[in-house]
């Protein structure tokens, strides 16, 4: 038995006489660029959800004046009442914000980022000037978008799927600059994620530490490996399209406008062979930290961490070839809806062993319910809904019914909000001391948690009911149709929830900003954790590691009989461990 | 307000709301599975001074039993699916007698043109209404689909029926009325900013009804 306490070593931050422009603006420190990303990110979760609350305004209340809509143009809602060609900008906005400027780079941008060089034990990315411009380039994409709301005619209005040839033509969708705005946007991001996707990859592969064999990884940074691996492979293709929108829309080509010999099916296949694996690089870098959140709170290694790694290979291998599941009515050869159903179906799988195998690891654990391990647990419990929903979907006869109706947004949204935002705002609590210093309040966490578990379902879960009397995605004002009347109530619901969902937001951003000058201050292994990132001060200086540290076993050796704690970490050495055979990889 | 699928008023209802049934039962059990045993594992395992947890790294046959039972599950469930699906939207689906009717998209209306006395589209008597779609009740219909503009989606929830409607494609879909009244025909994709009101009635008629109407119809739109 050995005492990890007497084990555990300081190690001396590197000597730091960086200026101020180079150490935290245009910086190459991957926690720097990890913690840009995130302010940046949380911003634009702000923003999109500023959008939708107007959104949930005019369902709720459809032609009432907003209040304070009063400050909006004439163009977007003359005295306070939405106009049908501002709310469709609402919804593209909506989506496009969330999608691509919230929740991907918050997953990615900050936690691959963060993570990745602190969890394998090396002292930054491979290429730090590279890593350095992904994030510019995503900075600069997210002020394009943003200015896209004030051009003249408006931002965006065909979806954030943008189908084409609505968002080819300017005189189909009355907008102009601002879809061209949107175009130039996606590419940029696109370059910044495959900057990024690019780094992250040869970082794992070449700079581990010395014993970080590949199935000693965590969990999330198999998860961050493999999400890499979908960005690089998805986004150029996702950039590509957005090229050829952007020439229909200014140089006069037709690629996808069949007036003049274009196929408006090709961008929806482009779109979606890109956007099905989008959707797996919005989930898994989710449930990789979702795992090694459940295992500490849990105090018992992963169950089956050999399944789950094989589980995110295999939703990533899947998720290639499932893209025709959004296309089933679209006019797509009825027989590749037989084979995506299958496929989609299929991909089911992999989710359910993942969700039984964190089910696993809480059976017979000591559960210590710190704020992480609420949204860590809520996360399965909300992701299993969203999951199960898109059962109904993937059968080819039951989508017809459900298809573009509102049970599609409440099952992308029990996946992206129950599912990713719940573990982020996990992982930010569970991260936030070794970025800062400092931690974030427990007690208004936990408000935080209960208040927004109990709001989310109100808003989300009714929408399945909406979705199945078959209220239709994207309109303006659901009252034009008959059937749909009787539903006003629940719409009235849905928005009050959703408006007091948002309001609880407050209370995150408040402990967030609070707890960066205030809170109290973060001991070097708060959370009694086994990752390396737990054998540097808080927060990690720059550098790192004065030398690596040396790994020994796997991450997840809680309540090992080996150790008189019920945590043993990786980089402490018990008399029976031998030392790895590879030579430390040389630092930079 | 219905808590469920919409009323039932065309041949695919049987199929697809009983699939629909079949995977929330399937779904169903899983949903309580997961939740209940979440619910179970928080209390029971919870932390208590002095207790350490079972220290182990999982267990094969678990491994085996929870990834081959979602997989036959889902299989089977492919299998089933496809049946009705290739009935309903399979290339070969469409009954040979169905009676035709166009229609043609455009932002933001319908405009439906049926085939006249004779039964057939394409011929001297077809004429064109907007925003009116009529059929007989129990007989299996044909839509021709065409766009003048952007996508489209031609949506009765009412019979279970959707098709998206493609410039530059002609595409067709079936389906069979089995109760008379009327219904709504909703656009399902966005189309632009007259997508919420881009809807059209349905009046699902008896034959006779039908006939009445289509002579009817047939003098008010020739002049
Ligand atoms: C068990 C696994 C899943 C299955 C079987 C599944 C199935 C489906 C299907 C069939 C659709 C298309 C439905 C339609 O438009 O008619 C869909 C849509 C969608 N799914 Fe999933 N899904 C799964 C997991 C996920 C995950 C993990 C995410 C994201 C984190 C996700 C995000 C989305 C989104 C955003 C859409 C809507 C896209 C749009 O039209 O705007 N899904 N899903
Ligand atoms: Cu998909
Ligand atoms: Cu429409």
């Amino acid at each position: 038995m050995t005492t990890v306490a007497a084990t555990a070593h300081r190690t001396p931050a590197h000597h730091d006489d960086r200026s101020f422009i180079r150490k935290y603006i245009f910086s190459t420190d991957h926690k720097i660029i990890g913690i840009q990303f995130l302010f940046v990110s949380l911003f634009f979760l702000l923003v999109g959800g500023l959008l939708a609350m107007q959104m949930r305004w005019q369902l709720g209340f459809p032609g009432k004046p907003m209040p304070g809509g009063g400050i909006l143009p004439e163009t977007m809602a003359p005295g306070g009442v939405i106009l049908p060609e501002y709310y469709i900008q609402l919804v593209t906005m909506h989506g496009t914000f969330m999608v691509f400027f919230a929740i991907m780079p918050l997953l990615v941008g900050v936690f691959a980022n963060f993570l990745i060089p602190l969890k394998i034990g090396t002292h930054d990315m491979a290429f730090p000037r590279i890593n350095m411009w992904s994030f510019w380039s995503f900075f600069a994409a997210g002020l394009v978008m943003l200015s896209s709301l004030f051009v003249p005619d408006g931002a965006a209005r065909a979806g954030w799927t943008m189908y084409a040839p609505l968002s080819a033509r300017h005189d189909y969708s009355g907008a102009s600059f601002g879809q061209e705005l949107w175009s130039v946007s996606i590419i940029l991001v696109g370059l910044s994620s495959i900057l990024g996707s690019l780094n992250y990859i040869t970082t794992i592969i070449n700079n581990r530490a010395p014993g970080m064999t590949w199935f000693r990884l965590p969990l999330s940074v198999w998860s961050l490996f493999i999400t890499a691996i979908l960005g690089l492979l998805a986004l150029p293709v996702l950039s590509g399209a957005a090229i050829m929108l952007l020439f229909d829309q200014i140089i006069g080509t037709h690629f996808f406008d069949p007036a003049a010999g274009g196929q408006a099916l090709l961008w929806q296949h482009l779109f979606w062979f890109f956007g099905h694996p989008e959707v797996y690089i919005l989930i898994l870098p989710a449930m990789g930290m979702v795992s090694d959140i459940i295992s500490n709170g849990s105090r018992k290694p992963i169950f089956g961490y050999h399944s789950m790694v094989f589980a995110i290979v295999a939703i990533a291998f899947l998720g290639w070839i499932v893209w025709g599941h959004h296309m089933f009515v679209s006019g797509m050869n009825p027989t590749l809806g037989s084979s995506f159903m299958v496929s989609t179906l299929v991909i089911a799988v992999p989710s359910a062993v993942k969700v039984f195998n964190w089910m696993g690891t809480m059976w017979r654990g000591n559960i210590r319910f710190h704020v992480p391990m609420l949204h860590a647990v809520a996360f399965v419990a909300m992701f299993a809904i969203g999951g199960l929903s898109g059962i109904f979907m993937a059968a080819t006869p039951v989508d017809m019914q459900i298809h573009d109706t509102y049970f599609i947004v409440a099952h992308l949204h029990y996946v992206l909000f129950g599912g990713s935002l719940f573990a982020l705002f996990g992982a930010i609590v569970y991260w936030y001391p070794k970025m800062f210093g400092r931690m974030m309040s427990e007690p208004w966490g936990k408000v935080h948690f209960w208040l927004t578990f109990i709001f989310y379902n109100c808003t989300f879960f009714p929408m399945h009911i909406t979705g199945m009397a078959g209220e239709m995605r994207r309109l303006y004002d659901p009252n034009q149709y008959t059937f749909l009347q009787p539903y006003q109530p629940m719409r009235v619901f849905i928005s009050i929830s959703a408006f007091l969902l948002f309001a609880t937001q407050l209370i995150f951003f408040v402990n967030f900003w609070w707890s960066l000058f205030k809170g109290k201050k973060a001991s070097q292994n708060p959370w009694h954790d086994n990752g390396l990132e737990w054998s540097l001060p808080s927060p990690a200086p720059h550098g790192n590691w004065e030398t690596v540290p040396t790994v020994y076993r796997g991450p997840y050796e809680f309540s090992s009989p080996q150790a008189a704690e019920d945590y043993l970490p990786q980089y402490i050495k018990l008399p029976t461990d031998r030392e790895p055979a590879r030579a430390p990889v040389a630092g930079h | 307000m219905h808590w469920w699928l919409p009323l039932k008023a065309s041949t695919f209802t049987g199929p697809i709301d009983g699939l629909f049934l079949a995977i929330l039962i399937i779904t169903g059990i899983a949903f309580v599975l997961v939740e209940v045993g979440l619910i179970w594992f928080i209390v029971k395992y919870r932390a208590r001074p002095g207790r350490k947890a079972f220290y182990t790294h999982g267990n094969t046959r678990a491994e085996v039993i929870w990834t081959t039972i979602p997989a036959v599950t889902m299989v089977a469930l492919g299998l089933i699916s496809n049946h009705y699906w290739v009935q309903m939207k399979g290339r070969n689906s469409i009954p040979p007698n169905a009676y035709p009717i166009g229609i043609h998209a455009k932002q933001f209306e319908w405009q439906i043109t049926y085939p006249g006395a004779d039964g057939k589209l394409g011929t001297g008597d077809d004429f064109t209404v907007r925003n009116q779609l009529h059929l007989p009740v129990g007989r299996p219909i044909v839509v021709q689909l065409s766009s003048e503009d952007v996508i489209h989606s031609f949506y009765v929830p009412q019979f279970r029926v959707r098709q998206d409607v493609v410039p530059g494609m002609d595409i067709k879909a079936w389906f069979q009325a089995t109760v008379p009244g009327t219904y709504e025909l909703g656009c399902s994709q966005l189309c632009g900013l007259g997508h919420y009101r881009m809807r059209a009635q349905v009046t699902v008629h008896t034959q006779e009804d039908y006939d009445a109407w289509m002579k009817q119809a047939a003098q008010e739109a020739s002049p």
